[in-house]
C-alpha cells in the first residue's frame, strides 16, 4: 500500500516527547481539507435551497453538517492514502502527515469514523437516499479516484470529478427524497467544470505531478494537448451552465451571470489554448473558482429572494 | 506551577473536543425534537 512506504515521524510506541510534532486541533482540521469542504458545503446548500419543498431548519443544518463532515472524511482518507506522494510534492509536503504531526493511522481512523458517523446520522435523521448518495460520494472519491484512478490514468480528474459534483444532488435529496433532472444538471455543471479547473492547475504544477508519477494530462499527453482539452471542456461547460435558465430552472439573474462569466471563461480558455505561458492557465484556474461560485450564488440568491 | 507550552496545547485540544461534543449533543437533541414534531404533524 502506498502509505506503507511512508515513514511517519511520530511512531505510536515513541515516548511522549513534547515537541513541535505534537498534533494540534488545526492539524486535525487540516486533514479535512477545509477549502475543498467549503465548496462542497456551498454547492450542497444551493442544492438544498433550490429544491422544491421545505425542511425544518435544524434538520437542514444537520444535513449540511453531515455533507461537510462526509467531505472532510474523504479528505482525511485521501491524505492517509496519498501520504507517500504528498511528502514529495512542494505543494503538499506541509500537510499534517508528511510533516510528521499526525500519523497515517490518525488520518485513517478519523476518516473512517467521520464517514460512518456522517452517513448514519444523515440516514437516521433525514432519509436513506441522501445517506446512500453521501456514502457513494465518499466511496467514489476514496476508492475510485484516490486509490484507483489517480495514479493510473490521465482521466483521473475527469471521472473522479463525479465525487465533487454530487453535493448539490445530496442537498436536493435531503429536501425531496428524490433525484430529478434539475439536480443532475447541477451535477453536470460541476462535472464539466472540474477538468478545465484542474488541468489549468496542473499546467503550472506539472513538475510536482511528474516527480511523483501522477499521470496528469500535461505529464502524459503534453502541454499542447492539455491546452486543447481545456478549451474543449470549456466549450462544453459554458452552454451547459447557461441551460438552467433556458430550461426554466433558473431566472434572469442566473442567465445573465452564466452568459457574461461564461464568455469570460471562454476567453480565458481561448488564451490558454493560443498561448504557451503559465500566466493564462493561472488566470483561468483562479477565475474558474469565481465562476462556479458565482453561478451557484446566483441560483441561491434567486431562490432566496424569489426571482425564480 | 505554570503550565508548559505542550500542556497548554493539550488543554486547548481537550476544550475543543468538549465544545464539539457539547454542540453535537445540543444539535442531536434539537434534531430529535424537530423530527418528532414532524412525525406528530404526519398524524
Amino acid at each position: 500500500m502506498s502509505d506503507a512506504m511512508f515513514a511517519s515521524a511520530r511512531s505510536s510506541d515513541a515516548p511522549e516527547a513534547f515537541d513541535d510534532t505534537q498534533p494540534r486541533v488545526v492539524d486535525y482540521l487540516a486533514l479535512l481539507k477545509p477549502r475543498v469542504m467549503s465548496l462542497v458545503v456551498f454547492t450542497g446548500v444551493v442544492g438544498l435551497v433550490a429544491a422544491p419543498g421545505s425542511i425544518n431548519p435544524v434538520l437542514a443544518v444537520l444535513a449540511i453538517l453531515c455533507i461537510a463532515v462526509g467531505a472532510g472524511a474523504s479528505g482525511a482518507l485521501n491524505m492517509w492514502y496519498d501520504a507517500d506522494i504528498d511528502a514529495r510534492m512542494k505543494r503538499t509536503r506541509g500537510r499534517p502527515i508528511p510533516a510528521g504531526r499526525l500519523t497515517d493511522g490518525d488520518a485513517l481512523a478519523l476518516g473512517i469514523g467521520l464517514s460512518v458517523g456522517s452517513v448514519v446520522v444523515l440516514g437516521l435523521f433525514i432519509n436513506v437516499l441522501s445517506a446512500a448518495l453521501l456514502a457513494f460520494t465518499i466511496a467514489f472519491y476514496v476508492v475510485v479516484y484516490t486509490m484507483w484512478l489517480k495514479r493510473r490514468t490521465a482521466q483521473n480528474i475527469v471521472i473522479g470529478g463525479a465525487a465533487g459534483a454530487l453535493p448539490p444532488v445530496i442537498g436536493w435529496a435531503v429536501v425531496t427524497g428524490s433525484v430529478t433532472w434539475q439536480p443532475l444538471l447541477l451535477f453536470a455543471i460541476i462535472f464539466m467544470w472540474t477538468p478545465p479547473h484542474f488541468w489549468a492547475l496542473s499546467l503550472f504544477a506539472k513538475n510536482d505531478d511528474e516527480k511523483v508519477g501522477v499521470p496528469m494530462l500535461p505529464v502524459v499527453a503534453g502541454l499542447r494537448e492539455t491546452r486543447k482539452q481545456i478549451l474543449i471542456y470549456s466549450l462544453l461547460l459554458v452552454p451547459l451552465a447557461v441551460s438552467p435558465s433556458v430550461l426554466g430552472m433558473a431566472g434572469l439573474l442566473y442567465g445573465a451571470v452564466s452568459v457574461i462569466l461564461g464568455a469570460v471563461f471562454l476567453g480565458l480558455a481561448w488564451r490558454v489554448w493560443r498561448g504557451d505561458d503559465l500566466v493564462q492557465p493561472r488566470r483561468l484556474f483562479l477565475f474558474s473558482i469565481l465562476y462556479l461560485f458565482a453561478l451557484y450564488a446566483a441560483l441561491l440568491v434567486e431562490k432566496v429572494v424569489g426571482l425564480s | 506551577m505554570p503550565l508548559s507550552e505542550e500542556h497548554k496545547k493539550r488543554r486547548a485540544r481537550n476544550w475543543a473536543i468538549a465544545a464539539v461534543l457539547l454542540a453535537l449533543v445540543v444539535l442531536f437533541y434539537l434534531a430529535s425534537i424537530a423530527k418528532m414534531a414532524g412525525a406528530g404533524d404526519a398524524w
